[in-house]
This record gives structure tokens, sequence and C-alpha cells, in this order.
């Protein structure tokens, strides 16, 4: 089909110009659900160059333009009249491009408001200072699960998201997947979106939420369906209880220490203010986004969280070299 | 010498009737003032519709004090025109009579609003309408007010002759303002007290 | 002369701004040297000069502000700056652009070139033109204020809720910022009342309502607007007051209050606001530029038309900063077309400006350079705001880099490119001394390839998926690139600032002499002396065509224009009134000579708001008891003012 090979043929130009092909570029997209969007802009950008050309041809024809020498004092004109055909044709040109636009817009919405086919898999985003949390629902009520910063979804097939906040408007964008919905406290706004290539999209909150705006990513991982059943079945468990020393140990400093603002499915720790940690492992980013999700980076985090991301609401946790080892030990084993 | 386009002709000198640049002004302060009042009721209607209670909360508000405060404010329109045409006749003791008349109503108003206010089963504080409810009326007595002050200085200045039928622009200018109050009034009335009788 | 009580037949004279009889005009007009003349001037002259040079102030301070940002943006994971420090950085500077910088400019240049445009003395309320700068200077430095303590706005210049609710922003911040814009909005509504009344009062008899130039009617239209357009922000801001002082519920999801109610009232405002800050400028090029093309502006008429209807129109868009918030689909695309519609008014303007220049004959001065590139900078402007009219695509591009960029082309394009211009085109009036034109060549240059430099990879930047309002970005996402030539370009267009900045200053001192009418313009101010002396005119006016002083060369219609000879109007300080669209005389306004009580009126308003930013509430009532004494005093009756009934027409 036209379209798709047009398409493809703007993709491989884009693989082929890498500073184009980058994580957060919605130059080129992935989904049904931003693709009309996509070549919307393609096309008004186009024409958007098109119409800054001819002005600035314009302009600088008119300003260059021979004409004869004359008297500086002496007027170009002698009635104030003249030159009104330019607004006329230009003004209907212009009026013509518009309502072509127009048409294609509203064509495009249409095409990205609802998904072509009622998804089956339903999930819940909730935009917080600063990190996401997700809740993947199901018709079992004992198969739903709560995670945060990492959503996994079927190659293939629409999702419905439905977001809001706990505290202030926040914004959900996956632009390779979709356009922008805000994340209102009071309100829950539904959008859905649907990756046609596995892959890892990077997320990122759209909208001024204090002072770690900027350090709040989201990453939506397509698996090939079998994958993404097995990723399901694998987070609906509780965690398994720590085997080695350490890990007992470190599960002991974590009720104690962690355990008021964060969840750890199958345990004593149920606080609610934090990540759901009760797969921790399966996730590849911490601290939404900002940090690869290694023992190394969850010490870090866990010792320091105010130097790597300032004003977060987690706290730099005071503990002793082998509390802080044990702790690790311990999360280290909730894949 | 004389322009071909305009032939000497006598022009008055200072503020001409409804033509002085005060009128103009208080036309334009009437205007945003009156968008001011828009927004607020705007505000009403648009939290309104995204309430998820019954609205109003609490029951919708009773007429018993806001329709004889409506009269009130009408009645009170009517004697600031009667006033404002003694002072364009040189009547001194009409306009005296006719403000002073409008300044007691106004008063009167305000202290009926002073007494739903405070037999209110809300505070400021109880809910989004609350705050609303305090808030609009609460602009719209702070302006009535502020007529009030108006009026106050007109009678002064009229009572030491610095009107007349000469000159009475002020006066125009006051009652206008009067005027505006008394429909600002009427609109929140109707969003109040009306609007929810009518689903 | 004739004087029947309260009638007067006024004498009319020949003009000579040498005669005793322009002494004493000058006598009766000039305000007092020293401070205290300062303080109590109403001379439009005095405010307007205080608006622009105060304006500029705080385009410096905004630009201090945006130097410092790119240098913590100009490389990835950069620590120059705390969140915190760069979250008040980028509020202040769009608090300062948008509403310090980008109106009272525009109100500098029409305060002090309407009133010589339009053949009159003064504006039509002149005590309320001085508290409309005071105001203003004191609304400024209370925002400013803020930085002292390290407590200035952090949450944008459109400030969202319920982030800066109490709870989550719980410091005097955010409370500065409210009252702050509360005693600016009196200063841009009292103002906005002054140029309205000037319009429809005060123009020189003749001067019918299609004879105006189109500056009056790019500054009517806007002040129109504010009218409508300022209370819905007040009102916005004195509700989030209320909620962060007294827990009241108008946002607070928790008591039934709703986010969406302050986005819905500041667009409502906010919208329309963007349109006042560009229309103005727009008519400074409709003006300035047809006198460097040596003709008169092409379709005058269409593009005084195109004037109201974007203003009117920029009323029916705002839900166009609300398009991903969840709204209905239907609703959506009618703000959609409506943004795409309010294009059509612009390409009357730009083709307007086009025609003029194809069938004009350029001159090459730095102002034509800054005009005719601004056409190009608008076109850019409008066509990236075209593509965030269609909503789909504005679910990708919004809250990226690309609407900076096009904010910045529409704002620094179709505000700062004028009035630099205009600058060049009216220093000469307002000094009696031109800019010096090699420097003016630098100056351009650097300007313009700076500002295209720093701000067009924006709009990549914002392709490339790069969020505003972020204090750091990762390395590897593809933003470094862009990032660096930004800054880079950024700081290049403040060279070129710069330059601006130094010719002003060494041409005021050294610059060579103009007379009346450098450019051989055609607009009234240009036949004054330059500068204007402080009664502008020893006589009246009276117009006869749009183009009084290029009457000797233009064809026009059966009247001609008199310059040098009308109403003398010595009695006092007095210009004439005339009738609102045919400008027949209609009355002798007796002018307000300098006074204190603006001054002391605008302090009392801000000592208001200062005792309410700490709750001390015994001050507000006595700055309130001020304010109401000071007024009273401003508009006691004088005794010897004469009134009229209204006589018959004849």
């Amino acid at each position: 089909m036209k379209r798709t090979s047009a398409a493809a043929a703007l993709g491989s130009l884009l693989a082929a110009a890498p500073a184009l092909a980058q994580p957060m570029s919605y130059l080129q997209t992935f989904g049904p659900a931003a693709h009309p969007a996509t070549v919307l802009g393609w096309g008004l950008g186009a024409i958007s160059l098109l119409v800054m050309a001819i002005i600035a041809i314009l302009v600088l024809a008119a300003t260059f333009r021979p004409r004869p020498r004359v008297d500086p004092r002496q007027l170009a004109v002698t009635r104030d009249a003249g030159g009104t055909a330019w607004i006329y044709v230009g003004v209907g040109l212009t009026l013509a491009t518009l309502i072509g636009c127009m048409v294609w817009t509203m064509v495009a919405l249409a095409a990205v408001v609802h998904p072509p086919v009622a998804p089956k898999i339903a999930i819940e985003v909730h935009g917080n200072q600063w990190w996401w949390g997700v809740r993947y629902r199901d018709e079992d009520p004992s198969r739903m699960f709560t995670t945060a910063n990492e959503i996994h979804v079927p190659v293939g097939e629409p999702v419905r998201v439905e977001v809001s906040s706990s505290d202030v408007i926040h914004s959900f964008w996956v632009p390779q997947l979709a356009g922008k919905t805000d994340v209102i406290p009071g309100q829950t706004n539904i959008t859905w979106l649907q990756a046609d290539r596995p892959g890892t999209y990077r997320g990122q909150c759209g909208e001024f939420c204090g002072a770690q705006h900027a350090g709040m990513a989201i990453y939506v991982i397509a698996d090939a369906p079998a994958q993404f059943a097995a990723w399901r079945n694998a987070q609906v468990e509780p965690a398994p209880p720590p085997t080695s020393t350490a890990a007992r140990q470190g599960y002991g400093v974590f009720v104690a220490r962690c355990g008021a603002c964060h969840t750890i499915r199958g345990t004593n720790a149920g606080g609610l203010i934090g990540p759901d940690l009760t797969h921790l492992m399966s996730r590849h980013t911490i601290a939404a986004g900002l940090l690869a999700n290694n023992p190394g980076n969850l010490a870090g985090w866990i010792a320091n969280a105010q130097a790597l991301k300032p004003g977060s609401r987690m706290p730099s946790i005071p503990l002793s070299g082998p509390e802080l080892g044990a702790v690790v030990a311990y999360l280290t084993t909730l894949h | 010498m004389a322009d071909a386009a305009f032939p000497p002709q006598a022009l008055p000198v200072g503020s001409k009737g409804r033509h002085a640049s005060g009128w103009w002004g208080m036309i334009a302060l009437i205007v945003t003032e009156g968008a001011l009042f828009a927004y607020l009721i705007f505000s009403y209607f648009y939290i309104a519709s995204q309430a998820h209670d019954v609205w109003p909360p609490g029951g919708r508000p009773h007429f018993w004090i806001a329709v004889p405060g409506t009269i009130i404010l009408i009645v009170g329109s009517f004697t600031a025109r009667y006033a404002e045409r003694g002072i364009e006749r040189g009547n001194k003791g009409r306009m005296l009579a006719g403000m002073g008349v409008t300044l007691v109503l106004g008063i009167v108003f305000l202290l009926l609003q002073g007494v739903e206010w405070r037999d209110k089963p809300f505070t400021f504080t109880s809910s989004a309408y609350s705050s609303l409810y305090f808030t609009v009326t609460g602009f719209h007595m702070l302006h009535v007010f502020i007529g009030l002050l108006i009026i106050i200085m007109l009678m002064i200045w009229t009572a030491f002759d610095y009107f007349g039928a000469r000159r009475h622009a002020a006066a125009s200018i006051g009652a206008m303002y009067w005027h505006f109050v008394t429909v600002v009034w009427i609109a929140v009335f109707c969003t109040f007290y009306i609007a929810p009788y009518l689903g | 002369m004739a004087s029947t009580g309260a009638f007067r037949v006024p004498i009319i004279a020949r003009e000579s701004d040498s005669s005793p009889i322009a002494d004493r005009l000058d006598r009766t007009w000039r305000t007092p040297a020293g401070i205290l003349g300062w303080l109590i001037s109403v001379d439009h002259k005095s405010i307007g000069k205080r608006y622009l040079v105060t304006a500029f102030l705080f385009l410096i301070m905004g630009g201090i502000e945006a130097a410092v940002m790119r240098a913590q943006l100009i490389r990835p994971n950069q620590t120059l700056l705390s969140p915190e420090a760069y979250n008040q950085l980028f509020t202040m500077h769009g608090v300062t652009m948008i509403f310090l910088y980008a109106m009272p400019v525009l109100s500098g240049f029409s305060n002090y070139i309407w009133p010589l445009m339009l053949g009159s003395r003064d504006m039509a309320f002149p005590r309320l033109n001085a508290f409309s700068y005071w105001t203003f200077l004191f609304a400024g430095c209370f925002l400013y204020a803020s930085f002292i303590v390290g407590r200035a706005p952090d949450a944008g210049w459109f400030n969202y809720v319920p982030y800066t609710s109490r709870e989550y922003d719980p410091g005097i911040n955010i409370d500065d910022y409210a009252l702050g814009m509360i005693l600016l909005g009196v200063s841009g509504t009292v103002g906005a009342i002054n140029f309205i009344v000037t319009l429809f009062r005060t123009r020189a008899p003749g001067m019918s309502i299609n004879r105006v130039p189109m500056m009056v009617w790019g500054t009517l239209t806007a002040s129109v607007g504010n009218l409508f357009a300022i209370p819905a922000v007040s009102l916005a801001f004195f509700l989030l007051w209320l909620d962060r002082q007294f827990g009241t519920h108008f946002y607070d999801v928790t008591g039934g209050g709703q986010p969406l109610l302050w986005q819905h009232l500041f667009w409502m405002f906010g919208h329309p606001w963007v349109y006042a800050i560009v229309l103005p400028a727009m008519g400074i090029v409709s003006d300035a530029l047809p006198v460097f093309c040596r003709r008169p502006l092409v379709g005058y008429t269409a593009v005084a038309l195109a004037t109201i209807t974007t203003m009117i129109l920029g009323f029916g868009v705002w839900v166009h900063h609300m398009f991903a918030t969840g709204l209905p689909p239907l609703s959506l695309s009618f703000f959609s077309a409506a943004s795409m519609v309010i294009v059509i008014p612009s390409a009357v303007a730009v083709f307007a400006w086009i025609a003029t220049i194809w069938t004009g004959r350029p001159v090459f001065t730095t102002a034509f350079l800054f005009f005719a590139g601004f056409i190009f900078v608008f076109v850019v402007g409008g066509v990236s705001g075209f593509m965030t009219a269609a909503v789909p695509l504005d679910w990708q591009l919004t809250d990226t880099y690309f609407v900076v960029a096009h904010i910045h082309y529409v704002l620094i394009g179709i505000n700062v490119f004028p009035v630099v211009g205009g600058i060049y085109y009216w220093f000469p009036k307002m000094t009696g001394k031109l800019l010096n034109e090699t420097l003016g060549r630098w100056n351009f240059w650097l300007m313009f390839a700076g500002f295209n430099i720093g701000f067009f990879p924006m709009h990549i930047a914002g392709l490339l998926g790069m969020p505003r309002r972020i204090y750091t970005y990762p390395d590897g996402l593809g933003w470094n690139t862009v990032n660096l030539i930004t800054s880079l370009g950024a700081y290049l267009f403040a060279i070129g600032v710069l330059l601006f900045v130094i010719n002003v200053f060494r041409s005021a001192k050294f610059g060579r002499v103009a007379g009346p009418n450098p450019w051989d313009a055609p607009t009234l101010e240009w036949s004054t002396p330059s500068p204007p002396p402080p009664y502008n005119f020893a006589v009246i006016p009276t117009i006869g065509s749009r183009y009084p002083l290029w009457e000797d060369r233009l064809e026009h219609g059966p009247s001609d224009s008199y310059v040098d000879q009308g109403y003398l109007l010595n009695r006092g300080r007095e210009t004439v009134g005339t009738t609102a669209l045919d400008a027949e005389p209609d009355v002798v306004l007796e002018m307000p000579g300098d006074t204190s009580a603006p001054l002391i009126l605008a302090i009392a308003l801000v000592a208001l708001i200062c005792a309410a930013l700490f709750h001390a509430w015994w001050g507000v009532g006595v700055a309130t008891a001020v304010t109401f004494v000071a007024a009273v005093a401003w508009l006691w009756p004088e005794a010897r003012l004469g009134q009229t009934k209204e006589i018959a027409r004849g």
C-alpha cells in the first residue's frame, strides 16, 4: 500500500540519518495511535517549510528587484492605491491551503482518538512526583498487580491506558507510540497505545510538575505475545522469601526502614508512598528512568538519592555499609 | 484664515454632558468590571458542570432575602435616575433626595446580604460552591460599597454647589456606575438562585 | 474672543514655535525641572520614555535569566543550577518578558507617539497615564523583590494548579506572583482605558477614523482586548491566593474544585494577551515600513480590519493551550479549526507588507532591515503555530521545545524586531539625534543571525522529543548538538542586543542632529520639532487625509491638511476634543497639570499588596483608606471648570 511504502522509505531515511532517529523523536513512530499524526506532521512541516521559502523569496525579490534610480525624496507612487492584488491572491492561496489542512487534521484526529478494536488489556497509570505507578487490571482480581516506571505490552495489540494523578498535573507521553495525555488529579483521562514493532520505547512526563519534572521518565517495552504472557504471569506472583543469610538480614532492614513507603507483595512491607518493588529486578532502570538497574546503582540510590535526584521524595537513607550491602542483596533477589 | 472644513464655532469648555471624557472612562470601567463578573459566573457554571454530587451541595438557596434585595437595588436605580434628572435641571434638592434614598437602599441591601451570609449553613472553606458563593456575592458587595462611597461624595459635592444645571457630568457618571451594580446583581441572582431550578 | 459663560470660540492662529505665544505655551505645559518635577509629571512624552527605558531594563534582566539557563543547558547533565534555581529562572524569564517587557514597551511607544500622531496635546487622562506607569514599575519591583529572598515564582509563567497550591509550593513565591500580577493588571487596565478614550476623544479635527495611523489601530484593538481579557487572569490569581491563604476550594479537588478552572481562566486571558502584545508592534511596522518604501501602506482598510479580526478571533482559541487535557474531541475540533482560521488576518498583513515593498522603492536604513527581516520571522512563527493548531500533532508538539521555538519566533519576531526598528525610526523624534547607521547594520545582522541560529534548532529539539522546563537532560537522547547550537546562537543574539544598547547611548550624546523629519515621513508627529516642545503643537492641526505631510505629492480627496494653522487653545492647558468617528470639533478639554496624586495612589496600592503578602491585615486596611482618600483628592471637581448643556446641532 502506498502509505506503508512511504512510511518504510521514511523509516529507512531516518535510520540512515542517526541524528534524527533518536529515542524520544517522533519523526518516526511505531504504532497506529501515533502514525496518522506523524504523517500529518511531516505534511504540515513540509508545507511550512515551503511557505517560509516562498515568503523569504518574495521579500528578497520585492526588496532587490531592479528599479530606476530616482531622487530619494520622490515617492514611489502618486496615489494611495495599488498592490491590493497581492492581498487577494496571497490570502486566497492561504485559505485554500488552510482548508485542506483542516480537513486532513480532522481525519487524523478521528484516526487516533480511538483504537481500531476494543483493547483487551487495560492498565492504570498514576502520576506522582516524580515517578509513575502502573497497575494492570484483569477480570480476575487476583491477577491484578502493581509495578512502577515500566510498562510491558504485547506487540500489535492495542492497550487501554487510564491516567490519573495522586498529586499535581503530569502528562503521560511515549512519543514513538502516542501523543500526550495530561494526568490530572480528580479526573481519569483515557488514552491508548499500540506498538507494532518489538522494542523499548522511552517516555517522559510532559507537564511541568516540580523540582524533578526533568527526571520522570517511563519505559514501554513491547514483547512478542508469548514473552508478554510470561512476563505478566511472573508479575502476578508475590515476591519469593529470601534464602541466603545476607538476603534475610537485608529483608529485615528493608521492612524496618523502607516498608513504610514501599510495598513488596508477600512480605510485611506495605507502604504506598513510593513505587511497588515486588519485581524490582525485572525492570531495566530505577528512579524513573534515571539510572540503570544494577547493584551499584541500587546502593548509590538508597544511600544518596538526594545527590542523584535532588528534591525527589526518596530521602538519602543513612545505613551502615553492611546494612546497605544486605538490603541490596535482598533486593537483587526480587526478579 | 479660517479652515474651510470647520468654520469658527462656539465650543463648550470642559466636560460636556454625556460626552465627557469621564463618561467614556466609566463605560470602559464597566466593560472591564463586567468582564470580571462574567468570569466569576463562568467559574460557577464550570465547577457546577464538573460536579459529581448533587449541586448545589446543601440544596438550592432560598429566595426570602435575595428577592427583596433585588427589588431594593432596582428601586435604588430608579431613584438614582430621579436624582440625576434633578441635577440636570439644577434641582439640588431633588438630587440630594434621590441620591439619599439610593444610599439608604444600598445600605439596606448590604445589611440584608450580611444576614444571608450569617445564616448560611456553610462557611467560606466548606466546598467549592461555598467558596464561590461568598466570593461572587462578596465581590458584588464590594462594588456596592464603592458605589455608596461614590454616592456620598456626589451628595457632598452637590451640597457644596459644585454641580448644577451647567455642570453635572459626575452625577450621570456615578449613576451609570450604580445601574451597573444593579445589573450585575441581577446576573448574580439568576446564577445562584434561578439557575439551580433550570436543571 | 467671544465667550458666553462656558462657551468659547477658540482662536485660530498660524503656528510658530519661536513666537511669544509659543513661549507662553511652553511655560504652561513645561514640567518643573528636577526630581520633583519628574515624580509629578503627567506629560505623555516623559511617561512614554519612562515606559520604554523601564521595559528595556526588564528585557535585559529577562535576557540575563535566559543566558544563565542556556549556560546550564549547553551540555547534558550540567550542575550549574539546582532544579529550584532553574525553575525560578525559567519562570521569571517568562514573567519578565511577557508582562514586564512586551506590553510596557508598546505602551511606551503609544504613550509617546499617539498624541503627536493624532494632533493632540496629551492623552485623554494624563494623570491616569502617570498612574499606569507607577503601578507597572511598582508591580515589577514587587515581583523582583522575591529574588532578593530567593523565593521568586517557580512554577512557570502559567503557574498551573495543583502544583501552585500551598500543599505543593508552600513558600511565598506564588503569593508574590499572584499579588504582583493583580497590581500589574490594574496598570494594564487603566492604560487600556486611557488609550481607548484618547482615540475616541482627542484626535485633531478632520482625522476621521479611517485616517488614523495603523499603530493607533493596533494599540486601540489591543486595549479593547485587554479590557475583556485582563480580569480573567486577575481573577484566576485572586482565587488562587484565596485557596492558598484561607483554604477555599476553587481549584482544590478535595472540596469539589477543578484544577482545569485555572487553565481555562488563565488562557482565556493568556491567548488574547499574546495578540495584545503583537498587534501594536505590527502597527508600528505598518506605519514605518511604508516610509522606507516611499509609498503608503498597501491595503490600509484590509489591514485595519485584519487587526480587529485577529483580536476578536483571539478570544475564541484559548483551548488550544489545553488540547492534551482530556476534553471531548468535538470541542477540540472547533478550537483547532478556529486556531487555523486566525492565520487568515495575519496573512492579510503579511501580503500587505510584501506588496508595499514590491510596489514601493526600498530605502536601506537599519529600520528597513528590521522590518523586512521581521516579515520572515513573523511567517516562521506563524507556520509553527499553524502546526500546533492541528490537534493530533499538537499532542506530540505541546510542551516540547517546538513550542518554545514557536513562542520565541512570535514574541521576539513580532514584538522585539518591530520595537527595535521602531526605535531606529522614532529615536530622532524623541531625542533630536539619529542612531548610527553603521552600528545599526551590525546590530541588525547580529540580532537576526543570532536569533535564527539560536531558535531555529529549537524546532528540531522539540521534534526530537525534548520537553520544556527541564533543568537538565541525559546524554544519549540526541539533544546535545541542538542545545549547543542554540546556546551559542543565543549569545550571538545577546551581543546584537548589546550593540543596540551601545548605539542608543552613544547616539544620544554624539549622534547626528536630526531635523523635524529626517525620513520624509507623512504622519503628523514629523511636523513637530525633534524633540517636540512640551505642548506638542503650537496650534492644533486640521487633517484632510491619511498622509498629511505627503499631500503635496499624493493625490488625495478634496480637503487639505493644515499643519501650521489651527486652534490656538492657550488659556491654560487645553486641547480640543472631537467626535468619535468623524473627528468634528466637539469641546475644549481642560487638561490637568502635574500632580503627585497618581504616585501617591500607586504607592498606596503597592503598600496594600505588601501588607496582604505578609498577612498584615491592619496594613491592608490603612492602605485601603489611603487609596480612597487619594482617589477622592484626585477626582475632586475643580470649581472653575465650566459646564454646558447639550446644544442642538444646527
